[in-house]
């Protein structure tokens, strides 16, 4: 079995080291697919330019994604999956987020809308901010979710809290925080919730371990 | 190798002034609707629909702000479905996670599951069998005709319209003894193996689908001549949930959603896997981008498959015989009779089962056409036999991702409309 770490380097990599020669730190190949790791501050500029300049159009996003290694001490990496259509290419770029740092990365939403939820479920499973997204919010757990986040290596596979608790918390929720507060504001229902669970609506209990 | 794409512009004949014969769209020239301007005057009424909604397609949760009729804003809350099987998969080796994706999209199990071995393939570096690769093209695009099957009688009677439903799931119940006989198992398939298959197909298999691809297309005629020209299909259709290309490409839309928005993108042709260059059937591709493009586009992809399988089952006759799984002691299973009796075999046996099949330190993204899209798996290797990371692109989830956009300004009933021409399923969105 053999197969990874072999294959030609997307003509890409080139036009990125002549175009952004500080913020493109290496590139391999694996499997066949080449891997860009940018520099996080500059992340944003970089897809803007392949998906703008001419010779690269990289027009769709397939994909945004993290991976967590079980290593400690790696950082955790930021997917980007790039296609261009009319070109046929695909392209991977990566950005590494150090564990001691706060995991931020600026959001590609004004680019691609179909960032969205992509980048709310890396917030919802990851912890990792992305910086100008609208409306970043939980998406697959709920809104006042307490364990953490899941797909962390950290966090253990049966989750933080025993069966018993996870079901008294389901049933102590109340049914109202199921709505967002924009939705509660149309229904004008939020003036009249209890002030304790306004509070915590407001402060969105956004992923903490309680 | 026939034309890259067909038309599904409709015309139909009517007569002019002057009584003579012309051909004129089928409704696309009708104006967009135009919201009514705050017609009661009052507050906005917000309407929570579903989780536990017929017409939601799952456990989907909208919720809606409306004016009067018209609907303001649709805010989508999914998750009740969640099963993280992502985070189950970095606990099991790679053959240990084909059952789970038996349960992601549910409708397409064997689709599915070859997804997962071609994507493990690429990362250990494995090539399948030539017999392998028909089989697997034949259970991807039985997975197909299923799922499009499902979604054409479903958004049937969304949008009021009972029989044809009972018609396709006559069908459908045919593909799925089909698929019984070759997995034993209707919905929980897990068909394929890293380097090949579950199982071989069983006897007198090929004689039924080649007697289903016969008549098949006979039920995809009559449901054609019960919808397509339908006035009230074409009304609560035409121009409802429009999305342009370049917009359906801003917002990752995929399979059937991006190609009835004019976008001619399909895997199979354009990143081929399994052989698909080699087989001669064409791409729908739509023009106007909205629900009735969609349909159209879906019913048309059911004919190219049955296409698909008839040319699959020629190739499966001059390959009988031939074996299914690779010749690497390493990945695949001995045969039971040999781990029992022969202690090469049954060493193989037992670091399979106890230590699994390492993969190189490396990753892989593998893309195939799914009846929903394009379905991805990205595995992440650090060389040991479970993967750090599996993450799955699902296409139902990213096409969902449009829902708010296409009901800006639309009527209530057009939302149910709008939400079962997606196609999704919740099992893949919420995973």
């Amino acid at each position: 079995m053999s197969g990874a770490d072999d294959g030609p380097v997307s003509p890409s990599v080139a036009g990125l080291r002549a175009r952004f020669a500080g913020a493109v730190r290496r590139a391999v190949v694996s499997c066949g697919d080449t891997v860009v790791y940018l520099e996080p501050t500059r992340a944003h500029e970089v897809l803007a330019w392949l998906r703008d300049d001419p010779s690269q159009q990289f027009d769709y996003l397939m994909d945004i994604t993290a991976v967590e290694y079980r290593d400690e001490e790696r950082p955790l990496e930021v997917v980007w999956q790039l296609r261009s259509l009319s070109r046929r290419q695909d392209l991977r770029l990566k950005t590494e987020l150090a564990k001691d740092a706060p995991l931020e990365v600026d959001s590609v939403y004004d680019l691609w809308k179909g960032a969205d939820w992509l980048e709310r479920e890396v917030f919802d499973m990851f912890g990792i901010t992305f910086r100008g997204h609208p409306d970043l919010r939980r998406i697959l757990m709920w809104e006042t979710y307490g364990e953490g986040f899941p797909l962390r290596k950290s966090f253990p596979l049966r989750g933080h809290f025993n069966r018993a608790e996870q079901t008294r918390q389901a049933l102590a929720a109340n049914p109202e925080a199921h709505y967002s507060l924009e939705e509660l504001s149309i229904a004008a229902a939020y003036a009249e919730l209890p002030p304790e669970m306004a509070q915590r609506l407001a402060r969105g209990q956004r992923g903490e371990v309680a | 190798m026939s034309t890259r794409t067909i038309e599904v512009g409709l015309r139909t004949p009517t007569v002019d002034p002057s009584g003579a014969v012309r051909l004129e769209p089928l409704g696309v020239q009708l104006p967009p609707h135009t919201p009514v301007q705050d017609d009661l005057g009052g507050e906005h009424m917000l309407v929570n629909i579903g989780p536990q909604h017929p017409a939601t397609h799952g456990v989907l949760r909208l919720v809606v702000e409306l004016d009067g009729e018209t609907v303001v804003r649709v805010v989508p809350h999914i998750g009740y479905l969640h099963s993280g099987f992502e985070k189950l998969g970095e606990y099991r080796f790679y053959n240990q996670i084909i059952p789970l994706t038996d349960r992601t999209d549910y409708l397409s199990p064997m689709a599915n599951n070859v997804c997962l071995a071609l994507a493990a393939e690429k990362l250990m570096g494995i090539e399948i069998t030539e017999r392998c690769t028909v089989l697997r093209v034949i259970a991807c695009e039985i997975s197909r005709i299923i799922s499009h099957l499902v979604w054409l009688g479903t958004t049937g009677i969304d949008l009021g319209a009972f029989t044809p439903f009972l018609w396709l799931f006559q069908q459908r119940e045919r593909l799925y003894d089909l698929q019984e006989a070759w997995t034993g198992a209707r919905l929980t398939t897990s068909l394929t193996r890293v380097g090949g298959l579950m199982a071989d197909i069983p006897d007198g298999f090929e004689a039924g689908l080649l007697d289903f691809c016969r008549t098949f297309p006979k039920t995809l005629d009559e449901v054609d001549s019960m919808f397509t020209r339908n006035a009230i299909w074409c009304g609560r259709t035409q121009g409802v949930g429009v999305i342009s290309g370049p917009d359906a490409i801003n917002y990752s839309l995929s399979g059937p959603m991006l190609r009835a928005s004019g976008v001619d993108y399909d895997v199979r042709k354009d990143r081929p896997y399994l052989g698909y260059e080699t087989y001669d059937f064409d791409v729908p591709v739509g023009e106007h981008g909205d629900i009735y493009d969609r349909y159209r586009v879906r019913l048309e992809e059911m004919y190219q498959s049955n296409r698909i399988l008839v040319q699959a089952l020629d190739r499966l006759a001059r390959l009988k015989g031939a074996p299914i799984n690779v010749s690497d002691p390493r990945v695949i299973l001995p045969p039971k009779h040999r781990a029992m009796s022969d202690m090469e075999a049954m060493i193989f046996h037992f670091k399979q089962v106890m230590e699994g099949v390492k993969a190189p330190v490396g990753e892989a993204y593998f893309g195939v056409e799914n009846p929903k899209g394009e379905l991805g798996y990205y595995f992440v290797s650090d060389g040991t036999a479970k993967p750090v990371r599996w993450r799955i692109r699902p296409p139902s989830f990213i096409n969902l991702a449009c829902l708010p956009k296409l009901c800006e300004g639309v009527l209530l009933s057009d939302v149910i409309a709008i939400n079962a021409s997606i196609d999704i399923v919740m099992g893949e969105i919420d995973r």
